[in-house]
């Protein structure tokens, strides 16, 4: 049985000016990925990982080439489109967390639910099931202030699968996070692709992250180096789950 | 819906500073409200004044009469037409003859309009009873005014001879002593002038039962103007015509001051705007990943500036219905000398704010502060997610 690719990019290529020159962020990038596939883009810093990330999220377009998201066409979107496809199928995760600092944890991972329209008790389930999800029920009235940076990253994780996206996307998520923080939320978002069948993608360039990773992209100079199948299967080393 | 509840939580949301901006911009709220309510209170009160002491329900005046001629005066005199005569006597009307004259305090020589009026009079609003008290006496009791007195020097009680001219021109004098100073904020009734009692400036002139004009009392029923004999008319508005212009010419001088208070109000607005839009770029950049359209996003950050000109309004209501009304009830002070307004006003001006100025400024601010909003929101349009979410702003 073959499914067609979640996410295919052909020849996908992004420039930026540079004084008299141009410089190739991404350079004829070629790639697909499946449902459920739990995936890294791995290269030194400046090799491109954001771009194509941020390309596949829609909230960057190509200079030339093309990606097919969910079937459409990034390049083609207009805005509002792009923010409908952001809205319905992909959860973002950033380094910084971005959190908003005025709400609760709880509304914070509501956010994400607040333009689907649903009703006020669906919602409510969903985020509680989220916060149950990365173990942070009990938080759900404390504010981005009062907690740590693995708690926060947490809460971005709910707040990306509360709405159960197709794709989440995680630009460098334990950048701030000590080791065993680290661990802690990469084995929370493993079980939840085991569970899911959510697909994600990171952006990385730590180790820790590449030990839990299926499959890894090597970029470098905004080229596909290497791809390949990893087992996903770290070491002993780091604690176990908790929260 | 989901926008008003958030921008509402974001401005709620932070806290000190959104007080601080509320509270600033509803100072210029309440600053605006006074200053227009103080003006407007000073000219109800001056239009007031002048038509109590002044003015009444009107004058009809001798066709010779021109106000702003003084030597007109000389010829502005006659007998009382019919129905004005029945007013009169009905006390519905006060005649009031005048001639010109100089009065010599102290060897000075001061040119003077004597003004010869009933002491019983019940038609305007001056002490003309205290002309009565004196009036069996040689010397002719003179009333004045404050601003009169000290130009001339003269006291409650002081002597001064008076010289005028008599009907058939020929020059007459005669001490006079002045039986009050009067205090009014009516400068028309009292810089170069002396009230003196009607009947005996009619013997002084030789012109008996003549006037120069007739004041009708408030709300009395004027004749029809054919009977008037020739006597012309001058109502209320006639008289209020040139202080309204006087108040008008003020009030360009206060539009400015409006002007800038509501600028400073929006320039504090903006500014406010411009570095919250700076400052959350980031966040920007997080709810175009959640999905916001960039519409969204600047309908949010509008409303949440618009949103800061209700509270300050709501702020301003606090504060300001109590202080604003204390000021109505005891009166402002005013400093200094209050006749360089150049109209009547008292020492205590009790400003009055109407309907009309209270939901006209409450209005404009508001619609300031939104399009103020709105104008540093417009670069959230050229924002790119990306550069967004990584702090930057193109
Ligand atoms: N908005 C931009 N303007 C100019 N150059 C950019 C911009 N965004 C990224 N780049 C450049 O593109 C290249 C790839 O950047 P990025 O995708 O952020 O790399 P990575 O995430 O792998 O560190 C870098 O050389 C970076 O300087
Ligand atoms: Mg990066």
């Amino acid at each position: 049985m073959t499914e067609t690719p979640l996410i295919v990019t052909k020849d996908l290529t992004k420039t930026y000016p540079m004084g008299l020159h141009t410089i190739a962020a991404l350079d004829s990038v070629s790639l697909s990925f499946d449902k459920g596939e739990f995936a890294g883009l791995v290269g030194p810093s400046g090799s491109g990982k954001t771009t194509l990330l941020n390309i596949i999220g829609s909230l960057d377009t190509p200079t030339a080439g093309s990606a097919v998201v969910m079937g459409q066409r990034i390049e083609a979107l207009t805005h509002k489109e792009a923010a409908r496809l952001r809205n319905r199928h992909v959860g973002f995760i950033f380094q910084t967390f971005n959190l908003l600092p005025v709400y609760t944890v709880y509304e914070n991972v509501e956010f994400a639910l607040l333009l689907l329209g649903l009703p006020p008790a669906e919602r409510r389930r969903k985020v509680l099931a989220a916060l149950e999800w990365v173990h942070l029920a009990d938080r759900a009235k404390s504010r981005p202030a009062q907690l740590s940076g693995g708690e926060s990253q947490r809460v971005a994780i709910a707040r990306a699968i509360v709405k159960e996206p197709d794709i989440i996307l995680a630009d460098e998520p334990t950048a701030n996070l000590d080791a065993q923080n680290s661990h802690n939320i990469l084995r929370t978002m493993a079980r939840l692709n085991g569970e899911l069948g959510t697909t994600f993608i990171f952006a990385t360039h730590d180790f820790k992250v590449m030990q839990y990773l299926r499959r890894t992209v090597t970029l470098i100079d905004g080229r596909v180096d290497t791809d390949q199948q990893t087992d996903g299967r770290p070491g002993t080393s780091g604690a176990g789950e908790q929260p | 819906m989901i926008i008003p509840k958030l921008a509402l939580k974001n401005i709620l949301g932070a806290g000190l500073r959104t007080w601080l901006n509320a509270f600033v911009l509803s100072l210029s709220f309440v600053l605006i409200i006074f200053s227009q309510g103080l003006l407007e209170g000073m000219n109800t009160q001056a239009e007031e004044a002048m038509i109590a002491a002044e003015i009444g329900g009107g004058h009809y005046q001798h066709a010779a009469y021109d106000p702003y001629d003084p030597l007109s005066l000389a010829d502005a005199h006659g007998a009382l037409p019919a129905p004005l005569a029945v007013m009169v006597s009905a006390g519905k009307a006060a005649p009031v003859l005048v001639i010109q004259g100089t009065i010599y305090p102290q060897g000075r020589l001061i040119a003077v309009q004597v003004k010869g009026i009933d002491p019983d009079q019940t038609v305007l609003n001056l002490p003309t009873a205290f002309l009565s008290a004196a009036q069996a006496g040689d010397e002719i009791p003179v009333l004045i005014g404050e601003r009169m007195a000290a130009l001339s020097g003269l006291k409650r009680g002081d002597t001064v001879t008076l010289q005028w001219r008599d009907a058939r021109g020929t020059f007459d004098a005669r001490d006079t002593v002045v039986v009050q100073v009067m205090k009014t904020s009516v400068q028309s009734i009292d810089r170069g002038q002396i009230w003196v009692p009607l009947e005996r400036l009619r013997e002084m002139t030789g012109m008996p039962g003549e006037a120069t004009f007739v004041v009708l009392a408030q709300g009395a029923v004027r004749p029809a103007d054919s009977a008037a004999g020739g006597w012309r008319f001058s109502g209320q508005d006639d008289f209020l015509a040139d202080i309204r212009a006087m108040v008008e010419s003020k009030s360009v001088g206060s539009s400015v001051f409006y002007a800038i208070l509501l600028a400073l109000a929006m320039l504090a607005i903006f500014d406010t705007q411009v570095l919250a839009i700076f400052h959350r770029r980031r966040e920007m950049g997080t709810l175009m990943a959640l999905g916001f359209t960039r519409g969204k996003v600047i309908a949010l950050f509008t409303l949440e500036g618009m949103l800061n000109g209700v509270l300050a309004a709501l702020v301003a209501a606090v504060y300001g219905i109590p202080l604003l009304s204390w000021v109505a009830r005891t009166g402002w002070a005013l400093p200094g000398d209050t006749d360089s307004y150049g109209f009547a006003i008292g020492e205590r001006l009790f400003p009055s704010y109407s309907l009309g100025l209270v939901t006209g400024t409450t209005l404009l601010v508001l619609l300031t502060t939104t399009v103020v909003s709105f104008l540093p929101t417009r670069r959230i349009a050229r924002l790119k997610p990306t550069d967004a979410l990584r702090g930057r702003m193109t």
